[in-house]
């Protein structure tokens, strides 16, 4: 944390906006996989899940200025009370229908906030970022004597929140949670069979997962300052954090990490050489060639690797 | 808007209508994912594949809609056979359909919608022909024959989709296919053939409801997306594998969106669809007819 800080001076800001995004995707790539890697079920609304952060930090900056850590915490409880609903209304159904439902459902989310003017409306709307709040500024102040901006103040946030996402997964992965998801993906009715609360850890995983994503929509506002629908639903939002942990492996907390890092600096390398279009569309064709030829992904790779070399 | 009973009829009819297109585009879904359990949700992609394809031979070698339809669909029908023999091949025989297969097929979903704005751009594309121009009127009801053409076509496809599946042996495996896979292995026929064309059939009537989009309304590339909801909403409540199911929940569909359109104004509508689909999903996820 404290050496992004430390390098401030002598990088240019294009890394930290390029390294915001990179930690986005993690942040958001992990979410995903906590129910679709480790329980088998296929969220299409992650771009809906991530407007959701981003409008309620719009909202709360408009009635009701706070500090950006609270507007954090009020989108996890937004994101994952949808979450939880959506998936005590669909998780009975066959996983399939999950899926369409949540396709649904950011389509249904977008069509509110088109037709809703406090927020903007298909217009969009400008924020203006708060000041980095006191007691922070005298902490990183403690670092470097002339203070930073706020663009490193939100690598710093994601920095945060990326551990944060990666040790819940990590927590998840160990438990009885990650244990029970795993038996429902293989196969599900025989691991309710065997006693697994099946719906109750599903509702679990569907309401984390919807949480760690609105909370990184949250900060998104007050990076880019101007949010259209188009924008926070954006096409590249569901597509990467899908594309993310099946690339790197679905099986590990890691796989999304190394499947974001991969995918996100080959973005920012391609939308500077080539065109934004035509890096998507490279994130497409990489998807479905991993999705044939290496089912299991980097993780996968490396461990077909180390078991051939023993 | 005021309201007005005329208002309403023209709705109803124009929502009708509507349903009859809607049909077509629904179908496909209806064979792949009721009758062959497999999810495609890239069936839009196949759609404006049908769609770019008639403007192309429109503008390049001045194609009716009707050439076109008669020259893609069998392209897309032997397209979809090989595509399923892939999909087969990568996903259903490691068992792994649930997850990367439904990844797969948004994938190439999202490769089409891409690729298309790469070639084409964003830009509205539209054809047209003197006798899509005029218009039927009974009374104060008038529809285009923009509508109309879709809608008989719609209901053409149906229809013999419907002949197909009932009266003839391979139509009969893929109806067997969709109740019992070991059954139809135990009567000597190859259910992943009847698969096979099955899929080929469903590509080669997206490729149709493509062309019959474009006829209707300029196209864009990420129209897919309202597609989706559509194709989706009208075969769960429909009962996802019921041909009369699809035509009746098709007909609801067209005539709810019209509604909406006309009382509350064109943003409110691909929320219709979903909103149907979900509330189908919560409150009778069997479907109209299902028991």
């Amino acid at each position: 944390m404290a050496a992004t800080v430390l390098l401030g001076p002598y990088v240019s800001e294009y890394y930290y906006l390029a390294t915001y995004t990179i930690l986005q995707f993690i942040v958001l790539g992990t979410a995903w996989n906590i129910l679709g890697g480790y329980g088998g079920y296929v969220n299409f609304g992650t771009a809906g899940f991530f407007a959701i952060g981003c409008y309620t930090t719009i909202v709360l900056n408009k009635i009701f200025p706070m500090p950006l850590f609270f507007e954090m915490l009020a989108a996890a409880v937004t994101a994952g009370l949808v979450g939880l609903g959506t998936g005590y209304l669909t998780l009975r159904l066959r996983g399939v229908f999950f899926s369409i439902a949540t396709l649904a459902l950011a389509i249904v989310l977008q069509t509110l906030v088109v037709n809703w003017s406090f927020v903007g409306g298909a217009r969009g709307v400008y924020v203006i970022r708060p000041p980095i709040s006191g007691v922070l500024m005298a902490f990183f102040g403690f670092f470097v004597p002339n203070g930073i901006s706020y663009v490193q103040f939100l690598v710093v946030l994601m920095v945060a929140l990326t551990m944060f996402a990666v040790l819940a997964a990590w927590a998840v992965e160990k438990s009885w949670i990650g244990i029970g998801l795993a038996a429902i993906r293989d196969d599900e009715s025989a691991a309710e069979t065997s006693g697994v609360p099946s719906l109750r850890l599903k509702l679990i995983a569907t309401t984390m997962s919807g949480a760690i994503m609105g909370m990184a929509g949250a900060p998104f506002p007050y990076y880019v300052t101007y949010v259209d629908p188009a924008t926070a639903f954006g096409l590249a939002i569901a597509v990467n954090s899908i594309a993310m942990p099946l690339v790197g492996g679905t099986a590990t907390w890691w796989g999304p990490v190394v499947g974001a890092i991969l995918l996100g600096s080959a973005q920012q390398i391609l939308t500077v050489t080539i065109s934004s279009a035509a890096n998507l569309f490279i994130v497409g064709v990489l998807l479905v060639v991993f999705l044939t030829a290496a089912p299991r992904g980097v993780v996968g790779i490396v461990r077909s690797w180390k078991r051939g070399r023993k | 808007m005021e309201f007005s009973w005329d208002l309403v009829i023209n709705a109803i009819v124009t929502g009708i209508v509507l349903g009859g297109f809607y049909a077509a585009v629904a179908i496909g879904v209806t064979i792949a994912f009721g009758m062959l359990d497999i999810v495609n949700i890239a069936h839009p992609a196949f759609m404006i594949a049908g769609a770019y394809l008639a403007f192309l031979g429109w503008e390049d070698f001045g194609f009716d809609p009707f050439v076109s339809m008669a020259v893609f669909a069998p392209c897309g029908y032997l397209f979809g056979r090989a595509f399923y023999r892939a999909y087969h091949y990568f996903f259903e025989r490691r068992g792994d359909e649930s997850l990367q297969g439904l990844a797969f097929f948004f994938g190439i979903l999202f490769i089409v919608e891409i690729g298309v704005v790469l070639v084409f751009g964003v830009d509205y594309r539209s054809i047209s022909e003197p006798y899509l121009e005029s218009s039927v009127s009974v009374g104060f009801v008038s529809v285009p024959w923009r509508m109309l053409v879709p809608f008989l076509v719609g209901l053409g496809m149906l229809g013999s989709v419907h002949l197909y599946l009932s009266r003839t042996f391979t139509g009969r495996t893929i109806l067997a296919v969709s109740q019992d896979v070991e059954a139809v292995r135990l009567i000597g026929a190859n259910p992943i053939r009847a698969k096979e064309i099955a899929f080929g059939i469903a590509v080669a009537t997206a490729i149709i409801a493509g062309v019959l989009l474009i006829i209707i309304q300029p196209v864009e590339p990420s129209i897919t997306r309202e597609y989706i909801g559509r194709a989706f909403a009208i075969c769960v409540l429909g009962g996802i594998a019921s041909i009369p199911g699809t035509l009746v929940a098709s007909l609801i569909l067209g005539v709810a969106e019209a509604l909406t359109t006309t009382f509350y104004g064109p943003s409110w509508s691909p929320a219709v669809s979903f909103g149907l689909l979900l509330l189908t999903l919560i409150f009778r996820p069997v479907g109209i007819f299902g028991r």
